[in-house]
């Protein structure tokens, strides 16, 4: 009996807890279209998310897309494939690495800044002082990082496609003596637009994930230092899980022909 | 329930307001009056529910039975809207203050000015800046980080921004905790002097005697989730209540048993 009662419990928590972050979802997103709006924020997190996240996440992809050319390499060289390598490059980092890395790096980075923002916010009851000068949290706090996770997300993908296959492009040329002409011939041959749209719908949706994780988790936090502390990991990890998952999930919407 | 008379109701009125978080009840049948006009202190010890009793009353908390009018007016069960809109007519200084420190002081004096009645930058910052110079700070403050600024001054800012787009309601939670008998002296009489000018109405909630005594008309106890006591200011030290009697002088010893271990 007592397995079953701790199994039960187990899953009532777990049932409240998607039932609050589905209520709190639902919210949020209606706040995102109802006025008033508030530009300043959506600039200011546009920036943030944006901006300020274009080194790391270029970093990342321009080391992805050098390592792929390097491992495609060695190992296409055993069977005299080496000739499919930039094609390898470019699909590879547009469908998948592109936006899975980018949206992990996103997330450490600033799913992680959002929620020990509001959380701090939250246990010095600065939310409480927004509702009491006649100021929407959802609206001032929440609907801005949404909306600019969405919008933000793509472009930041887009950037890092380029960088990464202008990655692959560098070890092609300088290390393993590609001719850069025809490098880059392989790289447009095969790709096609889907195979950067379906990156960029990643994108969107891994830049929604994001910050409504940090923005869940920060608002809901309580109990001081150690309570901001425990919603930046809940908001980074549970951010990373989702991004995994949906990223298999769109793969599938998009590419299950068979 | 009798409707209350439309021509005075009394400014904020409780009727029997529970609140209950999990197992641990915290309010438990609140009646409280508290007229126009009229500065009320609510004493008790930590712990007794007076946050969550003005938390419940701005709805940031909602309670789980009872009545609650502001004008008349039952808040209970108020639209997000309606709710909004029934803020403006509050101000509030927090425990720490809670100044946005994201934003400058004046930003943070004119927040409710921009954001809640979007008013232009420069005309809001004009009044930051009188608001600001009513609780003693000069306009080179205004250009600080709330971060920048010793506990006192936060709370001066605080109490500016409170004041900023002149509530008809001012709560103050706690306004002396955690300052200097001083300092804690010129805020009391920063919060007499602007609730004066204001002509509001204001509720305290603290358990430092010093400051309820300077600040209140009338002063109500709190224990255990409910009011045990009310009565006019200068009744206080002979009040013929043990409970109000231990807890006004300080007292280890008497009805109200603190828990210092663990049974």
């Amino acid at each position: 009996m007592g397995f079953l009662a701790a199994t039960g419990r187990a899953f009532l928590i777990f049932l409240e807890a998607t039932g609050k972050l589905a209520m709190f979802t639902g919210a949020a997103l209606s706040h995102c279209v109802r006025p008033p709006f508030y530009p300043r924020q959506i600039l200011r997190q546009m920036i943030d998310i944006g901006y300020y996240s274009l080194p790391v996440v270029g970093l990342t992809a321009l080391f992805t897309g050098m390592v792929l050319a390097l491992q495609s390499y060695s190992g296409f060289s055993r069977f005299q494939a080496e000739g499919a390598i930039a094609t390898v490059v470019a699909l590879s980092v547009t469908r998948e690495l592109g936006p899975v890395l980018g949206g992990l790096m996103v997330a450490g980075r600033i799913g992680a800044a959002m929620a020990a923002e509001i959380g701090t916010m939250r246990v010095t009851e600065q939310i409480d002082a927004l509702s009491t000068l006649s100021t929407n949290p959802f609206k001032y706090l929440v609907a801005p990082r949404l909306i600019a996770g969405l919008a933000m997300l793509p472009l930041l993908v887009l950037v890092a496609d380029i960088i990464g296959v202008f990655g692959g492009f560098l070890v092609g040329v300088y290390r393993l003596d590609f001719n850069p002409a025809s490098y880059i011939g392989r790289t447009w041959e095969f790709l096609e637009p889907v195979d950067v749209i379906s990156g960029l719908v990643k994108a969107a949706v891994f830049g929604f994930m994001v910050s409504l994780m940090g923005c869940y988790h920060g608002y809901h936090s309580r109990g001081g230092a150690q309570g901001v502390g425990a919603a930046t990991t809940n908001a980074v990890v549970s951010a990373s899980i989702l991004i995994l998952v949906w990223n298999y999930l769109i793969t599938g919407i998009f590419f299950s022909t068979k | 329930m009798s409707q209350v008379p439309p021509a005075h109701p009394p400014k904020i009125l409780l009727k029997d307001v529970h609140k209950a978080f999990g197992q641990k009840v915290v309010l438990n049948g609140i009646d409280l009056e508290v007229g126009r006009g009229e500065s009320l202190v609510v004493i008790g010890g930590s712990g007794t529910g007076k946050s969550v009793m003005l938390k419940c009353i701005l709805g940031l908390l909602s309670p789980d039975s009872g009545s609650i009018r502001v004008d008349g007016e039952e808040t209970t069960r108020l639209r997000p809207r309606e709710r909004e809109k029934l803020l403006h007519k509050f101000g509030m200084l927090f425990q720490g203050a809670a100044l946005f420190d994201s934003l400058k002081v004046w930003e943070n004096v004119a927040f409710g000015l921009i954001q809640g009645e979007h008013m232009p930058r420069a005309k809001a910052k004009d009044i930051a800046i009188a608001k600001m110079g009513a609780v003693g700070l000069g306009p080179e403050v205004g250009e600080l980080f709330p971060s920048e600024l010793s506990g006192g001054m936060q709370k001066r800012v605080g109490l500016a921004r409170a004041i900023a787009d002149e509530p008809e309601i001012i709560f103050f939670d706690e306004p002396t905790t955690g300052l200097d008998p001083i300092m804690a002296d010129v805020i009391n009489e920063l919060i007499v002097k602007c609730v004066k000018d204001l002509g509001a109405t204001a509720v305290t909630i603290t358990h430092d005697m010093a400051s309820a005594r300077k600040i209140a008309d009338r002063v109500a106890m709190i224990y255990q989730g409910r009011i045990i006591w009310t009565g006019h200011a200068n009744d206080i030290d002979h009040s013929g209540n043990p409970y109000v009697d231990q807890f006004v002088h300080g007292r280890g010893e008497g009805p109200i048993k603190m828990q210092v271990r663990a049974l």
